[in-house]
């Protein structure tokens, strides 16, 4: 066990490219619990493996294959809305076959393969950590405009239908948002742990925050310290990042859930 | 006052897949209240919703004063449990205002809804409704799940002059219809 790495320059990039992720991913997760379309993440997400997977095959870049794929499947779930969670499971199936497949019949794939479903974030470089930055540049401000359609889809859905407007573009650019997020933290977190980071955070969040502004904060500053931890217990036990930010995530839901029952 | 019409509904017929309700014809102005009975399973819920557009219409006509904004009160809730939304945050989603909230809610607004009675919860999504930004309010079945204190203080809201507004609402308790309508239409089963 050595924890000398943490302060090796190396890992700064990676580091910062994790955090800035770690606080937007729940952000989006909020409202993607709202919505009761959590599950959509972990279909981005896998969708996003199989992207990057398929682009490195084709000698693309595989943050772009990533993105593009995460963003059709947001585009796919906008246009098949009625669908529900059976659109979400039949892409995280078609996801998982072709992405296994890739990595069962090429070599290059399988080293990348593994990359992305055991969350080796320390291969993320400066590209990773420059889209990370760009997409919360892109995506805190669009979230913030779009939190009130989103919300009021929740609690009043005819609200702008019967004052003659369509609600659906804005449910659309949410859509998409969320994929491309979800899509660049998979390329650089790993499938489970982008996921944990959506769900987890979310879900506790919702419990204690006396607000709904409260529940954002909460959200975001769980998934930044849960996701410090993790980078340093997995970096100071030298295990791969995804399952240790996974586990951590579980016991903290498991931490606040006794913590809760008390209340 | 047949000038300031905010809705003209004639002949009236409207559904889902096939047509369950109507026909329906009546004129709506400024500063009236609008009430429509008839018998369960008559489609008063159905021709409300087509009102705004909620569902298929399938004969007659809706004329709407240009840019008329309509504010929607939908029976039934959805499950809130569990979503950190307090009181004021669902105010402010619609545009509401939480001037003359009765007392007994009034203070409670800094709450989360999870945290409210189902009288008091019903009350704020109808007050949430009301006061929003609108010149046409639909009300369906705006008593339902309300207790006695949440009625009166309706019956009392409803009472004052609304002179910019037009209100429709649907609703099977009598009492209320009678002492608030200044006009009833009756829908036929």
């Amino acid at each position: 066990m050595s924890f000398d790495l943490l302060f090796d320059p190396l890992f700064r990039v990676p580091f910062f490219t994790g955090l800035l992720l770690a606080g937007l991913l729940p952000l989006l997760g909020m409202y993607l619990r709202l919505r009761n379309e959590w599950l959509a993440a972990l279909a981005f997400a896998q969708m996003a493996s199989a992207g990057a997977l398929l682009a490195m095959v084709f000698d693309w870049p595989m943050v772009a294959g990533g993105v593009l794929a995460a963003l059709l499947a947001a585009l796919l779930k906008g246009l098949a809305a009625r669908a529900g969670a059976n659109a979400y499971a039949l892409m995280m199936l078609l996801a998982w076959a072709g992405g296994v497949l890739l990595v069962a019949n090429h070599p290059l794939a399988e080293q990348a393969g593994h990359a992305l479903f055991d969350g080796q974030l320390y291969f993320t470089g400066e590209g990773h950590l420059a889209a990370a930055a760009l997409v919360c540049i892109v995506v805190l401000p669009l979230l913030a405009w779009l939190s009130r359609p989103l919300l009021l889809g929740r609690f009043f859905p005819a609200f702008y239908r019967a004052r003659g407007r369509d609600e659906r573009p804005r449910l659309m650019l949410f859509d998409l948002l969320a994929g491309l997020a979800v899509a660049l933290a998979t390329v650089s977190l790993g499938v489970m742990a982008a996921f944990a980071l959506v769900f987890v955070p979310p879900l506790i969040a919702y419990r204690f925050g006396s607000s709904w502004r409260a529940g954002l904060v909460w959200s975001a500053l769980i998934g930044m310290a849960g996701y410090t931890c993790a980078f340093v217990a997995s970096l100071g036990f030298d295990q791969p990042f995804g399952p240790v930010c996974a586990l951590l995530m579980v016991m903290l839901f498991v931490i606040s859930s006794v913590k809760y029952n008390r209340m | 006052m047949a000038d300031d019409f905010l809705l003209r509904v004639s002949g009236l017929v409207a559904g889902y897949a096939a047509p369950v309700a109507g026909p329906l014809s009546f004129a709506l102005h400024r500063g009236e209240i609008l009430g429509l009975a008839g018998p369960n399973g008559a489609g008063k819920s159905t021709l409300l919703k087509a009102l705004w557009g909620g569902v298929k219409v399938f004969e007659g006509q809706i004329e709407k004063v240009p840019d008329l904004q309509i504010s929607h009160q939908a029976q039934g809730f959805d499950d809130l449990r569990g979503v950190p939304l307090t009181g004021r945050e669902l105010l402010g989603l619609t545009g509401a205002s939480a001037d003359g909230l009765p007392s007994w809610l009034a203070e409670r607004l800094d709450r989360r809804l999870d945290r409210l009675s189902g009288g008091q919860l019903q009350f704020l999504r109808l007050w949430a409704c009301l006061t929003a930004p609108a010149d046409l309010i639909l009300l369906d079945e705006p008593t339902n799940n309300l207790d006695r204190a949440g009625v009166a203080y309706l019956i009392d809201w409803l009472g004052h002059a609304h002179s910019g507004q037009g209100i429709v609402i649907v609703s099977h308790d009598h009492g209320l219809i009678d002492e608030v309508c200044t006009r009833v239409v009756e829908v036929g089963a």
